[in-house]
């Protein structure tokens, strides 16, 4: 079992030294969540908005299918994406497969629904006199809806995090459209998956630990900037 | 407005800190050639051994996706990859038949072994293969198979058949783990069976054992063991976007002198992981 303790050790000293494999999955990584995340927040934002604002026939319809996609499984989600991106399908010939930007658009199936579902009970949650409020201190539609983003800002937040979680963690998309390519498509998780394939636990450990501080360092990051 | 830049502020800034370099992946280029190998010849570290031999070579960017010869072989069949490093001869000499592959050179042999815990309980020591696998049936021994589809697990398959039994199933004496090679070995530890790899990846496991793994070789040597391996260009016939050109140099490289001799020298342990024989 000191391959736990192994493991610890070896994240410091892979971080400290500057290990080029190492840099090159958290560079992988970085680079598709921040992909995947700008995608699922620039659509899901304003979706999640209109769901939980306006009231519409079917609108319970809608979230039920949005909360069940919820669950999606990611080595589905890989499996759909392959079939639409390889050189036989459909969009084969934008030559996504084996890219990052091919494991973003999976990523953004992933978090699209996290990112509508949680947004969208932040706007309901909130008092039904808001509304009232903002247009009796003469808001106008856009303020209006502005005015009711910042009121559930912290909400938001949250939501975006726990897609920004979920997207940095997720090894299903990231192995079966990247390809685990090493210096190219290999993502700390896919590398874990890997060393531990290899039999390296405490290297695979050591990976987990490395993905676990830039999530912190994230965290830590958004933190700050809610303080301000 | 301002609140609401306010709002998305850390939102953008979020996406900020993690866009350190957000920059396009490279899409397809000449100098970029795409394989889709087995598990054995990655877990071993032969393939990153090769890689920088080859790119000083041909000036050809090698990049490799490792799974099993089944998805390396449905990969070459969607031409997502542009050349193959597989090891199940039956089904590549179909893939070529039937016009997704062509060219295929063998490379490199090493030998499957059965491997045991060191109380063999079913007697199997020294036996021949089709021996080995009526004894462990009718001792209902513990034995582990990939079943990955995966050359080694259509290796195993075909034992079963030339040992003229039915191949098992849900027989709760076969563990079928889906698995690599080496994750199959390490259940296999775990849970005191049997189990077939290929010799590399039994040297390579016996390694990280320090030498004194908990799994011995009880069954070597019979000539049904032989486990080799080709490279086959994806056809472009069939895939008119494959990159050809690079795809035949690779497949020229590997079966030329220097590679040949450098997949000779390859060693772990001060043992020979993959024997060439391109030239025979």
């Amino acid at each position: 079992m000191d391959f736990i303790l192994q493991g610890l050790t070896e994240a410091f000293r892979l971080l400290l030294a500057g290990d080029e494999e190492t840099f090159s999955a958290v560079a992988a990584t970085l680079k598709v969540s921040c992909l995947s995340m700008a995608a699922s927040l620039a659509l899901g934002l304003p979706l999640g908005f209109l769901l939980g604002y306006l009231r519409f026939p079917g609108r319970r319809k809608i979230r039920m299918v949005v909360d069940t996609l919820l669950s999606l499984p990611t080595v589905f989600i890989g499996l759909m994406v392959y079939a639409f991106v390889s050189s036989r399908g459909p969009l084969g010939e934008m030559n996504l497969l084996f890219t990052l930007p091919g494991i973003a658009i999976g990523q953004t199936i992933l978090a699209l629904p996290i990112v509508i579902a949680l947004s969208a009970t932040a706007v309901e949650s909130l008092e039904a006199g808001l509304r009232t409020t903002l247009l009796s201190l003469g808001a106008g539609k856009y303020r209006l809806m502005t005015g009711i983003m910042w009121e559930a800002r912290h909400a938001i937040l949250a939501a975006a995090l726990t897609a920004y979680g979920r997207v940095m963690t997720e090894v299903g998309i990231s192995m079966m459209v990247g390809g685990n390519i090493k210096w190219h498509t290999r993502t700390i998780t896919t590398a874990i998956a890997l060393e531990t394939a290899k039999g390296k636990f405490a290297m695979g450990i050591a990976l987990g630990l490395v993905l676990l501080m830039i999530a912190f360092a994230v965290n830590a990051g958004v933190s700050f900037l809610r303080r301000k | 407005m301002k609140s609401f830049i306010r709002f998305l502020m850390p939102m953008v800034l979020a996406a900020a800190i993690s866009a350190v370099p957000c920059l396009p992946a490279a899409a397809g280029d000449n100098a970029r050639l795409l394989m889709a190998t087995t598990t054995s010849t990655d877990n071993t570290g032969l393939l990153e051994y090769l890689e920088p031999y080859f790119e000083e070579a041909a000036g050809i960017d090698l990049r490799w996706t490792a799974t099993g010869t089944g998805k390396a072989l449905e990969l070459g069949r969607n031409c997502d990859a542009d050349v193959l490093l597989v090891h199940a001869p039956p089904a590549e000499k179909e893939f070529v038949k039937n016009g997704y592959g062509k060219n295929r050179t063998q490379i490199m042999y090493n030998d499957f072994v059965i491997i045991g815990p060191k109380s063999d309980p079913a007697g199997i020591k020294g036996k021949s293969v089709l021996g080995t696998l009526s004894a462990i049936k009718e001792k209902g021994a513990k034995f582990v198979s990939r079943g990955d589809d995966s050359g080694t697990h259509k290796k195993e398959l075909s034992l079963w058949e030339k040992a003229g039994l039915q191949v098992p199933e849900k027989q709760n004496w076969y563990i079928q783990t889906g698995q690599g090679m080496l994750p199959s070995i390490n259940i296999a530890e775990e849970r005191s069976t049997y189990i077939m790899t290929d010799r590399g990846t039994y040297i390579k496991y016996a390694h990280e054992r320090g030498g004194n793994p908990p799994l011995e070789i009880m069954v070597e040597g019979d000539p049904v063991l032989r486990n080799q391996y080709s490279v086959i260009q994806v056809n472009p016939e069939n895939c008119p976007n494959v990159n050809a050109e690079a795809a035949r140099k690779f497949s020229r490289w590997m079966a030329g002198q220097q590679a040949q001799d450098l997949i000779g020298e390859f060693k772990l342990m001060g043992k020979t992981l993959f024997i060439p024989n391109a030239r025979q």
